[in-house]
């Protein structure tokens, strides 16, 4: 089971943070059955970053994550694409090698969604990654593997909310491209983070 | 109105968007807070506007606040909102913003039921979808309970899409929900069987899931879980379904037999590493429950040890972490298998990466022995020295405790050494462990009796050094050792060079900053200490070393007398006036040594943590009431301490005694000798008795050694461990020399003696004999005789999958049992959960309904039973809880091991808690491998054997047919030898499963006969193939043909290439890219003798005639000297029956189906068939994949499916060995070869 997984990414030592799912999964994390405070999730992650952000490039993508993320159980497993590190944390239950696969769907999945995916478009669309996060992952077990799959649905939704926006959602669109373009902040930051995700192949698996 | 609408839409231009508020709050780093706070006033605003486009993006934009880590539950209610907006665009913001923020206690939640039943059966499946999404997040009891229902529905929409979601969410609302379990789970079990991949998947992640808490109650699904195994090829199924058989088998040691095939053959061909790892994983399950006397799974285990080498040697860093992780498991089995990789495991140790090093750790655990314990600790502790960060050092430095201490201190042959180890560790900065130090040293000193001499020179010297005094203001756990170090050196005192000096270095004033705890242990042992010098100095005619030690004492005790923690300072004041009596009395040259020794007289036994607790209470011994007379203050005072002491393990009580007041102490000292005295268990410790070694039983502690001193015992100052390390060398090897001088001796000796019985000197020359240096006085499994074992009930009662422990074997049609009719309603809103016995009367079925409160009545009865059960053991861990506080302190002396009786005790509880489940893979276990299909079959009914299956047929009484008569008698048999049937089958299965890689269908046996499906396809000298052909449950155009290529020459068979000529109708399906007429390359080799088995895919138009392909197998034949092409013609023979699917089929729906008009009917007779009814169905069931709905004496109807989804339904009779089936089909021609096919299937036998 996933418990939580939220890609993190750092830049001049602030920690951004993109948290992608809710923990969601209940009982893997024990705090979560009471009320799981912001302030505790804050906690989770910062202390996830400082676990992850510290590790070397060339070691095993696993951590045992000790007692904030609820015991021997369960395992954090992380893959780092250039600043963005995308972290799940799941439990005995999941493959370890599967899980990495996971991401790696999660990642081309986002780079196809998004067209050459940077890091800005997942911070600027949290929402959208949340959606196609929910088209993989569902109440912190795994729904969906298949890439094409989860593309064609997220599309269609895509599709779906386009077309209830219709002539009311153009002159909203049209103020919010005007906004991006004046900024010049965006094409700077874009060479910063746009990062090359490598796309090795798996051929093992499907 | 309008202009209202058009001013909004305006005005939301304008508004600050999600991007906008990114943006913003990138560009405010400074002031961020501020900056934020004045976005929530701007979206308090915006969320008061009616407009729901506004609101969408403040709730939006809230959503990510959240995920920054502002709490915005204020804004629940208008999340609500705009869930329910009836666009999909704001719904789902809605949603979103929902699962990210609402939990069980947010009470808005109770207002969305209705809403989310809403979205469920929305006509849009975004809609749906996105509702389950966010239900799957915030799901409640209430939700469940409300929303099962309609979440079953979904279960069978007609978009996969929903209907995965709809499953998945399944187990969110099992667990908010327990009561849902049992009603969904039919449905659960059909999905398995899904058209859609991701349907099935998401159905196997469930019941993988579910079966993980409780893998008892899934045993049965085991033999569909299997089919499902050889037939998936979707990894993420794959894997699920190993990983569920590696919890299943602990609980089924002969369902590991059947696996380790199939899986070996996993391991051997996939090249998926996830897929090859938890094949290893699964092996290594396997072959744990299967760990005795299995010699022939010594290749299973190599092979998994070597892959696993591979994957530890990769330089893949995530590989050789999992790797590392298998291995520990095999470890605890096989632990040789794994020694043989100790180079592997310590250059591991020396790995960068944390993650690897600690998995390494692990490991090392298993790989010490009495030789290289040494060596490994000492490479440890250079570790300690070198490693950064604090809990990698704690790590080892737990490591290091856990190796040396493990199965009591059962590697370690000499204590100084250890000791000088723990001594060692006392000085790493920063440790969170000083309490486990601590205790191992107050182990060691009371448990070795010959080490308490050099363990009280390290503590005195502990004591002494004033660093760990000095630090313990950060380091607060690092002095616990000097807790231990004052204890051991105040209660072995006569061991002390130089009592004085130490006890001068107990009284510095700086012990005063040291924790509460240990300050008083300091006092207490100060006195003790004090009375050892008056002691010492007994006699001895010059009396100023007693005066200047009780001015010492008069002098700086009080400065604890001040303290602030109530126990130091009772102590304190305590002795303080002690030992001014006794000044007094110097002064007066009365003697008075031996009195103040008198209050701390007696020795101090060790007793096993749980001995206590597992004393039963005899027999008509009330523990509650008074044995003499009211009680009065002394003695509930006298209760506390031993309470105290049988609830925490002892190591940690013992030092408690010494906090009693020590008149009290003494008193009870005398108490106790005088029961001991009087209790005839209880080994007096008569000087003999510690001598030599008695061979009387009921020792109480194996008496100490006398030491061999070949080392010197006298070690001045702090030693280093090191030194131990070259004389445990020389020691070594003065021994090998002496005893080759021995052995032949011995030899001489034992010609002498042989045929004289037991050889008493075999024992010291096994290999790993070293000699220890010291013995361990082996407390920890001393038990009481008739102990009983507490440790099982030891489950958390608030583990939340506890309520997800269901009994689902017994669901399912026909079954007397029978809880729940298949259209039976999960409660609705109104519903409670007592009420869903209720339901099947609203279906109807009116066949039914009498069996209900039969069911109930039984129910409850289960259910009484177990709060009886549950009453029982609780009164029982009652009594023993006050058998510990009454218990003697010196814990009932028994020596007898407690293991044979926890047997005794368990054993009848067994066969209650077994029957059922049990049954069902029993009768799949022990038949074939095959044969699987035929439990198939039956699926639907709960019973797993045709004959059964067919019995419980709801007009039928078992007792009618042969079968269940026979079936009875086996149960009986099952109750009265449990033990030897088990023994039986496991024989069993196993002589089947030889039989198994061949073809086994021509065995034919009365009972049962066992089938299968695999029909010979076509041999020659070098190759058999044997084939099984298959309708493919997810495409209805496919057809699955699996062969067995078994290789019956000596050579080794290569590069097979499989080709079949396509018709218009059929076609194989090769891989993109290939033409039509190239052939598949099988995806092994076979070396001489073995079979393995590969699938192939066709692709079918028409399903409604059998047809014949004509193919060929090309294959190269390896001799030692010479390679040949040979090539094998078949034909592959696609029969009607393979396109049918077992479906199970519930009487009503196939009474509908008969009713219909649109299937058409014909019938075939069938003369002078000479077998059983039971067997004749089972033959058809199985060979022609039906499924009984209904069998009524010799009379049954039969229901399947084919894959493009035409029904076909039979009824079979059989009467003067002529059986008449009539038959009904949608498809006529289909109907009509099937016939043809059962009647030549009956013609040939």
């Amino acid at each position: 089971m996933v418990a939580g997984s939220r890609p993190t990414s750092c830049r001049n030592y602030r920690c951004w943070i993109e948290r992608l799912n809710h923990i969601t999964e209940s009982k893997t994390l024990k705090f979560a059955l009471e009320k799981t405070t912001e302030d505790m999730e804050q906690q989770i992650i910062r202390e996830t970053f400082h676990l992850v952000s510290k590790r070397d490039e060339n070691v095993c993508n696993f951590l045992e994550g000790g007692l904030l993320i609820g015991g021997s159980d369960n395992k954090l497993i992380y893959r780092h694409y250039a600043t963005l590190y995308f972290v799940f944390c799941v439990d005995s239950s999941e493959s370890e090698l599967g899980i990495l696969d996971l991401i790696q769907v999660f990642v081309e999945t986002l780079d196809k969604c998004f067209e050459n995916v940077c890091e800005l478009d997942l911070i600027f669309h949290v929402d959208k990654v949340h959606n196609i996060l929910a088209e993989m992952v569902m109440g912190g077990m795994v729904l969906e593997t298949n890439m094409n799959e989860i593309i064609t649905q997220v599309d269609a939704q895509n599709k779906m909310e386009k077309s209830e926006a219709g002539i009311a959602g153009a002159p909203a669109r049209a103020v919010s491209a005007v906004k991006n373009m004046n900024l010049p902040e965006i094409p700077r930051n874009i060479n910063i983070g746009d990062i090359s995700i490598k796309v090795p192949n798996l051929p093992s698996f499907k | 109105m309008a202009l209202k609408m058009v001013k909004g839409s305006i005005d939301r231009i304008f508004d600050k968007n999600l991007q906008d508020l990114v943006r913003g709050v990138r560009s405010h780093r400074e002031d961020e807070a501020k900056y934020i706070s004045s976005c929530i006033d701007e979206i308090k605003q915006e969320l008061k506007q009616d407009n729901i486009a506004v609101k969408a993006n403040a709730v939006c934009k809230l959503t990510y606040l959240q995920m920054l880590g502002y709490d915005i539950s204020w804004a629940a209610f208008n999340i609500v909102e705009v869930m329910s907006s009836s666009k999909f665009t704001y719904k789902r913001i809605g949603y979103l913003a929902a699962s990210q923020c609402f939990h069980d206690g947010t009470d808005v939640i109770m207002l969305t039921t209705n809403q989310i039943r809403k979205d469920l059966s929305s006509p849009n499946q975004y809609d749906t979808g996105v509702a389950l999404t966010g239900l799957s997040c915030f799901v409640t009891p209430d939700l469940a309970r409300d929303l099962a229902n309609d979440i079953m529905t979904l279960m069978s929409h007609t978009k996969p899409y929903i209907r995965k979601k709809a499953v998945l969410i399944m187990y969110k609302v099992f667990l908010k929900y327990p009561e849902s379990l049992r009603p969904a789970f039919p449905r659960l079990k059909e999905k398995l069987d899904d058209p859609d991949p991701g349907v099935q998947s998401a159905a196997v992640n469930v019941i993988c899931e579910l079966a993980r808490r409780n893998p008892r109650n899934y045993l049965s699904l085991a033999p569909l879980f299997f089919k499902l195994m050889t037939s998936s090829t979707n990894n993420w199924v794959l894997i699920k379904i190993i990983k569920l058989f590696g919890a299943l088998t602990p609980l089924e040691p002969r369902l590991g037999k059947k696996l380790i095939e199939p899986l070996t053959n996993l391991i051997h061909s996939t090249s998926a590493m996830s897929l090859l790892y938890e094949c290893v994983n699964t092996v290594i399950a396997v072959l744990i429950s299967l760990s005795s006397g299995m010699p022939n799974h010594s290749a299973s285990i190599q092979l998994c040890v070597q892959k696993l080498r591979i994957l530890i040697e990769d330089s893949d860093q995530n590989l050789k972490y999992l790797g590392l992780l298998a291995m520990s498991k095999i470890l605890k089995t096989h632990p040789k298998s794994v020694q043989s990789h100790k180079d592997l495991v310590l250059q591991c140790l020396d790995d960068k990466d944390e993650s690897i090093r600690l998995r390494a750790l692990d490991l090392l655990y298993g790989m010490v022995s009495k030789k290289n314990l040494m060596e490994i600790v000492k490479k440890l502790m250079v570790h300690v020295d070198k490693a950064e960060g604090t809990t990698y050092r704690d790590e080892l430095l737990t490591k290091i405790i856990d190796i040396c201490s493990q199965s009591n201190y059962q590697y370690i042959t000499n204590f100084e050494w250890y000791i000088s180890i723990l001594v060692e560790l006392t000085r790493l900065e920063g440790t969170r462990h000083g309490h486990l130090i601590a205790s191992q040293m107050l182990d060691v000193a009371v448990r070795v009796k010959a080490i308490r001499g050099f363990a009280v020179v390290q503590m005195a010297t502990l004591l002494d050094n004033t660093t760990l005094l000095a630090g313990s203001g950060q380091h607060k756990s690092i002095c616990e050792v000097l807790y231990a170090a004052a204890w051991i050196c105040g209660e072995f005192s006569e061991h002390l060079e130089d009592p004085v000096h130490t006890l001068e270095a107990m009284l510095r004033p700086k012990v005063a900053t040291l924790p509460g705890h240990i300050q008083a242990i300091y006092i207490q042992n100060a006195a003790k200490l004090f009375a050892a010098v008056l002691n010492g100095q007994q006699g001895t005619p010059d009396c100023q070393t007693m005066q200047e030690s009780s001015q010492l004492l008069i002098d700086r005790l009080p400065l604890f007398v001040q303290s602030a923690d109530l126990e130091v300072q009772e102590r304190a004041s305590c002795i303080l006036q002690l030992v001014k009596f006794i000044q007094k009395l110097q002064h007066k040259e009365v003697e008075v040594g031996e009195e103040v020794t008198a209050l701390f007289a007696g020795e101090l036994n060790p007793v096993a943590p749980k001995a206590q607790k597992k004393v039963p209470v005899p027999d008509g011994l009330d523990l509650d009431a008074w044995i003499n007379e009211p009680p009065s203050e002394s003695e509930s005072e006298d209760e506390k301490p031993v309470a105290v002491f049988a609830e925490e393990e002892l190591r940690h009580a013992r030092p408690h005694h010494t906090e009693v007041d020590e008149k009290e102490l003494a008193r009870r000292r005398e108490a106790r000798k005088q029961e001991q005295a009087n209790n005839p268990f209880y080994i007096k410790a008569s000087p003999t008795s510690q001598k030599g070694y008695q061979d009387s039983t009921g020792v109480e502690h194996i008496p100490v050694v006398q030491i061999d001193l070949s080392v010197p015992l006298k070690v001045p100052g702090m030693s280093t461990s090191d030194k131990y390390l070259k004389l445990e060398e020389e020691r070594r090897q003065r021994e090998r020399k002496e005893r080759g001088k021995k052995e032949k001796k011995k030899k001489k000796k034992r010609e002498k003696r042989s045929g004289m019985g037991r050889r008493h000197d075999s024992g010291p020359e096994s290999e790993e004999d070293i000699a220890p240096a010291h013995m361990v006085d082996i407390v920890t499994e001393e038990m009481p005789e008739n102990a009983l074992s507490s440790d099982d009930d030891e489950k958390d009662p608030n583990d939340p999958y506890r309520a997800l422990d269901v009994d689902l074997d017994k669901l399912g049609t026909g079954n007397p049992q029978r809880p729940l009719a298949d259209s039976e309603k999960l409660p609705v809103r109104a519903h409670r959960p007592t009420n869903i016995l209720k339901s099947p009367a609203d279906d109807g079925e009116v066949q039914e309904v009498p069996k209900e409160p039969k069911k109930k009545s039984k129910k409850e009865k289960r259910d009484k039973e177990e709060e009886r059960k549950k009453s029982k053991e609780e009164k029982q861990r009652r009594k023993h809880h006050h058998e510990a506080r009454k218990g003697p302190e010196g814990g009932p002396p028994t020596g007898e091991p407690i293991q044979s009786s926890y047997n005794a005790e368990l054993e009848p509880a067994l066969p209650t808690a077994a029957p059922v489940e049990a049954s069902d893979p029993d009768f799949w276990l022990s038949s074939t491998l095959l044969s699987s299909k035929s439990q198939e079959t039956t699926e639907a009914t709960p019973g797993p054997i045709p004959e059964k299956a067919a019995d419980v047929g709801p007009g039928s009484e078992p007792e009618n047919t042969k079968s269940s008569k026979h079936k009875k008698k086996k149960q009986k048999k099952d109750k009265e030898k449990e033990e030897k049937k088990r023994k039986k089958q496991h024989g069993h299965s196993g002589d089947r499963e030889g039989e198994e890689s061949v073809q086994n269908g021509t065995l034919e046996e009365e009972p049962l006969p066992p089938m299968s499906n695999y029909s010979l396809l076509a041999e020659n000298s070098y190759v058999k193939m044997v084939c099984d052909i298959q309708g493919n449950l997810q495409n209805g155009s496919q057809v699955v043909v699996s062969i067995i290529f078994e290789n019956k020459s000596t050579s080794f068979l290569k590069s097979m290439e499989f080709n079949v000529l396509d018709s218009l109708n059929s076609k194989l399906q090769r891989p993109e890219g290939s033409g039509p007429h190239d052939g598949l390359t099988v995806p092994f080799q076979l070396p001489p003798g073995v079979s393995n088995e590969a699938r192939f895919i066709f692709s079918v138009q028409s399903i409604v005639m059998p047809q014949r392909l004509k193919g060929t197998l090309t294959f190269i034949v390896k001799a030692d000297d010479s390679s040949t092409h040979e090539k094998l013609d078949f034909k592959l023979h696609f029969t009607c029956s393979s396109y049918l699917i077992t479906t199970p089929c519930y009487s009503d729906t196939f009474a509908k189906l008969l009713e219909s008009a649109d299937l058409k009917g014909t019938s075939v007779r069938l003369q002078e068939v000479s077998l059983p009814f039971h067997h004749l169905l089972a033959k058809i069931c199985f060979h022609h994949h039906f499924s009984v709905v209904e069998r009524i004496d010799s009379c049954a109807s039969l229901y399947s499916r084919s894959i493009q989804g035409h029904h076909v339904c039979l009824l079979v009779k059989y009467a003067h060995q002529t059986v008449t089936i009539d038959a009904k089909c949608d498809e006529s021609s289909l109907l009509g070869n099937v016939l043809e096919e059962i009647k030549k299937t009956f013609s040939q036998s």
